[in-house]
C-alpha cells in the first residue's frame, strides 16, 4: 500500500470519525442523560441532509443553507421531544425503542413523500470543491478537510461546554440526580429539551456533511445510527471523550477495513472490534458511572 | 396435592387464560385452507402461512423479550441465519458443487428435514457466540449491541455475492421433506402450523419449568435472584440461545415459503416488526405473540392495499399503540376474563 | 468446632475517597444473635453488602467456617449458607408469595436445567416453601402476587425466603424498617424464634428490639467498630453513649 494511499485513508477515516462523532454525541448525551434510547436520532440526521440540499437549490449559498438547515432540525428536535417522547423518559426503553422506531417509519415517509424517492443532488460550491494539495504528493479534497475541521472545532466546543461552563453543570448535574437538581432550581425540563435540541442539530449537521459525499436518500440515516450506538457502546454511555476516542477509533478501522479485506469481512471489521472491546470492557471504554 | 398454577392461581384460571385462547387461536388457524378453498381464494393461504412464520419468530422472541425482559433487536438476524442456510444448501444441491472445500466437503440438500433444523443449530451458535457478548451489559447497551449485531449479519449476506448479494438468491430446487413435497401451499401451510403448535406446547411447559422460572425471576430482580444463588449468566444465555434457534427454525420456512431469500427480509427494521409484533400480542403469555403476528401483518397487508405511503398510517399506529395500549391483546383479553369471572361470581 | 461462624478483619471499601469501611473487625459465633448499631452513614449496609458478596471489599478478608470467602461471589455464598434480607424489600413481584419462596428453595437445588416439569407440580419445592411461609405467618396469603402485598407481608416474606435457603448465617438489615405497630410485633416475635435455630447478623435501628434480642453488639461508627460486647456492657459504654444512644441511661 503506497505512502499516499495510507494517508488519504487516514484522514477519510478520521473525517468518517468526525461525523460518527457528530451523531453519537447527541445520542449519548441523551441516553447518558435523560436514560432516553432514541432510534430516531437517525431521522434528525436525513432531515439535515434533505434540508440543506433543498435551501440549497432554493438560495444558492451553501453557507447559509447548512446555517439554516442545522437550526431547523435542531428545533424539528424540539417539536419531537415536546409533541411525542417527553412523556417516555418514565417508561420503559421498550416503550422507548419503539415510539421511535414508528417515528423511523413515519418521518422516513414524509420524506419519501415531499422529496421523492429519489436521491437528491446536493452540489458542492466551487470554494469547497476539488482538491489541494496537503504535502508532497498527497491531495485531498477541501471539501473533506473542511468537514474535519468543522468537527474538530465542534468537538472541542462540546467539550469545554460540557465540562467547564455552568449550563454544563447544570446538564451533569440533572443527569445525576433530577429530583435533586429540580429541588435546587434547575429547570430540568428545559435542560433536557436542550440536550436533545443540541443533539438533533449535531446530527443534522453530520447528515449535511454526509451529503455531498454519500447520497441524500431517505433512510440514509439508519446505517449511521446503527454505527453511532457502535460508538456509544464502545466509548462508554454518557461520555463525550469516550464517543470521541471511539468514533476516531471505528471511523479509522472502518475505513481501512473496507480498504484492505473483502468486503464480506470488511463491513464485518467494526462489529468484531465492538465485540472484542466489550468482552474486554463490558462497560465500555469510558463509562461515566463505573 | 392439588396442581397450582404458581403465577396466576388456580388451575382454572390458567384455563381461561392460557389453554382456551391458545386452543381458539388453532382452531382458526386449522380452518384458514377449508375456508380458503370455500372463498377460492388461495392467497388466504399464502398469508397465513406468513402469519404463522412471524408468529413462530414472535413467540421465539417472546421467550427473552416478554419472559426474560431482554429486548434484542437482532431476532431478524437469527430468522436470515435460518433462511439462508436453507437457501444456500438447496443453491448447493441445484449447482452440484460442494460447499466448502476439503476437509469439510459437505454436498447441498433440498431435504428439509436436514436444513430445517441445521438452520437453527447454526442460528443457536452464533445466539450462543453473540449472547456471551451482550448478555454480560446491561439493559440499554444489550438493546445497542444486539442491534449492531443485526446489522453486522445483514452487512454480511449482502457481500456474499456468491449467493445473490443485496439482490437476494432464488431457491430453484424442489425443497422436500424427507420425499415429501412440501413446497405445495396447503401441504406447507400445515406443516407450519404444526410446527408452531410444537412450539407453543414446548414453551408452554418451559417457561413454568425450573428453568423458566429462573430466566423469569433474573428478569424481575436479578439482584435478588443472584443474592439467592443463581449465576445470572448461564440462564439467559441459554434462553436467548432457544430464542436465536426459533427464529432460525421460523427463516428457514420463510425462505421456504417464499422460495426465495434477501438481507432485506432480515434488516434490522424486520427485528424491529417483530418487537411490534410481540407487543402488539402481549408480552404475558405465550401465545399472545402470534395473535400480534397476525393483525400486524394483516394490516400490513390492507394498508399497503390502499396507499404506497403505507409506512405513514403504520408508523403511526405503532406510535398510538404504545401511547395507549397499556399491555397488549393478550392482556386485554386476560382482563375481560378477569371481569367476567368476576362479573358472573 | 470452631465457636467462630463469621470472622471479619481489616475490612476495608473506599467510594470516591470515602471510607465506608477502615478497618473493620468483628466476629460472629455460631448460634449468637449479633446486632449491629449504629448512626446513619456509619456503613451498616455496606458491610452486610460485603458480607452476602454484592460488593468486593479493597482490602481485609472475611472467614465463613473457616474458608476465606473474600473472593467468592455472591451467588456461591448463598450456596454455602449465607442469606440476606434487603433494606428496601427484593422480592420477585410477579410471582406469588409461594412461587417466591419455592424459587428460593429451588435455587438452593443446585442447578435449574430442567425444562419440562412444572414447578407447580413438585413437591420437593412446594413442601419446603408452604413451611416457611407457615413459620413467618403467611401461609394464607400463598397464593398472592407478591407486588399485592402489604409492606410488612413483604418483609415477612423476605424471611422466609432467606429461611427458604436452609441458611447457616442469616444477614438481615433493618428487619422492622417501615413497620407499623402490629407487623412490628410479629416480626419481634418472628426473631426471637428464629433466634433458637439460627446464626443471625442483624442490623437495626429499632433499640429495644436490639437490646431484647442481640446476644452481642457491635457499634459502627464511620465504617469500623468502636465497641463490641453484650447489650448491658454496651449500655454502660460511656464513649458509645456519648456518640449514638445520646442522653439515655
Amino acid at each position: 500500500m503506497s505512502y499516499t494511499l495510507i494517508v488519504e485513508q487516514l484522514l477519510n477515516g478520521v473525517q468518517f470519525g468526525v461525523m460518527l462523532f457528530l451523531m453519537s454525541a447527541g445520542l449519548t448525551l441523551v441516553f447518558g442523560i435523560m436514560n432516553f434510547i432514541n432510534l430516531a436520532h437517525g431521522s434528525l440526521y436525513m432531515a439535515g441532509a434533505f434540508i440543506a440540499a433543498s435551501l440549497i437549490s432554493v438560495t444558492g449559498s451553501f453557507f447559509l443553507s447548512v446555517l439554516i438547515a442545522v437550526a431547523v432540525t435542531g428545533a424539528l428536535g424540539m417539536a419531537m421531544e415536546i409533541a411525542i417522547l417527553r412523556p417516555f423518559y418514565a417508561r420503559t426503553h421498550l416503550d422507548q425503542v419503539l415510539v421511535t422506531f414508528g417515528l423511523i417509519l413515519v418521518l422516513n415517509e414524509i420524506t419519501r413523500l415531499l422529496w421523492g424517492p429519489i436521491p437528491v443532488p446536493m452540489p458542492l460550491p466551487a470554494y469547497l470543491a476539488g482538491s489541494v494539495e496537503l504535502f508532497v504528493g498527497v491531495r485531498y479534497p477541501i471539501f473533506r478537510l473542511a468537514i474535519l475541521l468543522v468537527g474538530a472545532v465542534v468537538a472541542v466546543g462540546l467539550y469545554l461546554a460540557v465540562v467547564h461552563t455552568r449550563a454544563g453543570m447544570w446538564v451533569r448535574a440533572g443527569a445525576a440526580n433530577r429530583p435533586m437538581a429540580s429541588a435546587l432550581g434547575v429547570d430540568v425540563q428545559f435542560v433536557f429539551l436542550m440536550v436533545f435540541a443540541v443533539g438533533a442539530a449535531l446530527a443534522g449537521l453530520a447528515g449535511i456533511m454526509a451529503g455531498p459525499i454519500f447520497a441524500v436518500q431517505v433512510g440514509m440515516g439508519e446505517p449511521i445510527l446503527i454505527l453511532a450506538f457502535v460508538v456509544t457502546v464502545i466509548g462508554g454511555i454518557g461520555s463525550i471523550r469516550g464517543a470521541f476516542l471511539a468514533a476516531l477509533l471505528i471511523g479509522i478501522v472502518d475505513t481501512f477495513g473496507r480498504v484492505l479485506l473483502p468486503p464480506a469481512l470488511g463491513s464485518m471489521v467494526i462489529f468484531i472490534l465492538m465485540a472484542a472491546i466489550l468482552a474486554w470492557r463490558p462497560s465500555g471504554l469510558f463509562p461515566l458511572q463505573s | 396435592m392439588s396442581l397450582l398454577d404458581l403465577s396466576t392461581g388456580l388451575r382454572t384460571r390458567r384455563f381461561g387464560a392460557h389453554t382456551a385462547p391458545l386452543l381458539v387461536l388453532i382452531g382458526l388457524l386449522v380452518l384458514v385452507p377449508p375456508v380458503a378453498n370455500f372463498l377460492d381464494d388461495p392467497f388466504l393461504i399464502k398469508v397465513f402461512t406468513r402469519v404463522i412464520v412471524f408468529g413462530i419468530a414472535a413467540v421465539g422472541l417472546n421467550l427473552i423479550l416478554g419472559f426474560g425482559d431482554l429486548i434484542s433487536l437482532m431476532q431478524a438476524g437469527f430468522f436470515g441465519i435460518g433462511a439462508y442456510t436453507v437457501a444456500i444448501l438447496a443453491y448447493h444441491e441445484v449447482n452440484v458443487e460442494p460447499l466448502l472445500g476439503w476437509p469439510l466437503t459437505l454436498t447441498g440438500t433440498t431435504n428439509l428435514a436436514i436444513s430445517l433444523p441445521l438452520g437453527a443449530l447454526v442460528a443457536a451458535v452464533f445466539a450462543a457466540l453473540a449472547g456471551l457478548v451482550c448478555l454480560r451489559t446491561s439493559g440499554a447497551y444489550f438493546i445497542m449491541i444486539t442491534l449492531a449485531f443485526n446489522q453486522m449479519l445483514y452487512y454480511f449476506f449482502v457481500a456474499l455475492q456468491k449467493y445473490g448479494g443485496e439482490d437476494g438468491l432464488q431457491i430453484l430446487g424442489n425443497l422436500h421433506l424427507v420425499g415429501f413435497d412440501v413446497a405445495k401451499r396447503v401441504p406447507f401451510y400445515y406443516l407450519c402450523l404444526i410446527i408452531l403448535v410444537v412450539i407453543l406446547v414446548l414453551l408452554d411447559r418451559l417457561v413454568e419449568s425450573r428453568f423458566g422460572m429462573a430466566v423469569r425471576a433474573l428478569a424481575q430482580n436479578e439482584r435478588r435472584a443472584v443474592a439467592l444463588g443463581i449465576p445470572p449468566l448461564r440462564y439467559k444465555l441459554l434462553a436467548f440461545v432457544i430464542s436465536g434457534a426459533i427464529g432460525g427454525l421460523a427463516g428457514g420456512l420463510l425462505a421456504t415459503s417464499q422460495q426465495f431469500v434477501s438481507p432485506a427480509d432480515m434488516a434490522w427494521v424486520r427485528s424491529g416488526e417483530l418487537v411490534a409484533m410481540v407487543v402488539l400480542g402481549g408480552l404475558a403469555t405465550v401465545w399472545g405473540p402470534v395473535a400480534g403476528a397476525a393483525v400486524f401483518l394483516i394490516l400490513e397487508l390492507v394498508l399497503s392495499s390502499f396507499t404506497i405511503s403505507w409506512q405513514l398510517p403504520f408508523g403511526l399506529l405503532i406510535i398510538a399503540m404504545i401511547m395507549f395500549l397499556r399491555g397488549g391483546l393478550a392482556d386485554l383479553w386476560l382482563f375481560v376474563m378477569r371481569h367476567l369471572r368476576t362479573g358472573a361470581g | 468446632m470452631n465457636d467462630i461462624l463469621l470472622e471479619v478483619s481489616g475490612l476495608t471499601k473506599c467510594f470516591a475517597k470515602i471510607f465506608a469501611t477502615n478497618d473493620l473487625c468483628f466476629d460472629v459465633q455460631r448460634g449468637e444473635t449479633h446486632a449491629i448499631i449504629g448512626p446513619n452513614g456509619a456503613g451498616k449496609t455496606t458491610l452486610i453488602a460485603q458480607l452476602q458478596g454484592e460488593l468486593r471489599p479493597d482490602a481485609g478478608t472475611i472467614r465463613f467456617d473457616g474458608r476465606d470467602i473474600t473472593n467468592d461471589p455472591a451467588f456461591r455464598r448463598a450456596t454455602l449458607g449465607i442469606a440476606r434480607s434487603f433494606q428496601i424489600t427484593s422480592v420477585f413481584p410477579k410471582f406469588t408469595a409461594l412461587a417466591n419462596v419455592a424459587f428460593a428453595v429451588q435455587a438452593q437445588a443446585g442447578h435449574s436445567f430442567r425444562f419440562w416439569r412444572d414447578v407447580s407440580g413438585e413437591a420437593r419445592l412446594i413442601e419446603p416453601a408452604r413451611e416457611a411461609l407457615e413459620l413467618v405467618g403467611l401461609l394464607d396469603r400463598a397464593h398472592t402476587a407478591a407486588e399485592n402485598l402489604s409492606h410488612g407481608e413483604r418483609r415477612q416474606l423476605e424471611i422466609a425466603m432467606a429461611l427458604a435457603m436452609r441458611p447457616t448465617l442469616l444477614l438481615l438489615d433493618e428487619p422492622m424498617a417501615g413497620m407499623g405497630r402490629g407487623d412490628g410485633a410479629r416480626m419481634i416475635r418472628l426473631l426471637a424464634d428464629l433466634k433458637r435455630s439460627y446464626t443471625i447478623v442483624l442490623v437495626e435501628h429499632d433499640m429495644d428490639m436490639v437490646f431484647s434480642l442481640a446476644d452481642r453488639i457491635s457499634v459502627l461508627v464511620a465504617g469500623r467498630t468502636v465497641a463490641t460486647g453484650r447489650p448491658e456492657e454496651i449500655r454502660r459504654n460511656a464513649e458509645v453513649r456519648a456518640a449514638y444512644l445520646g442522653h439515655k441511661s
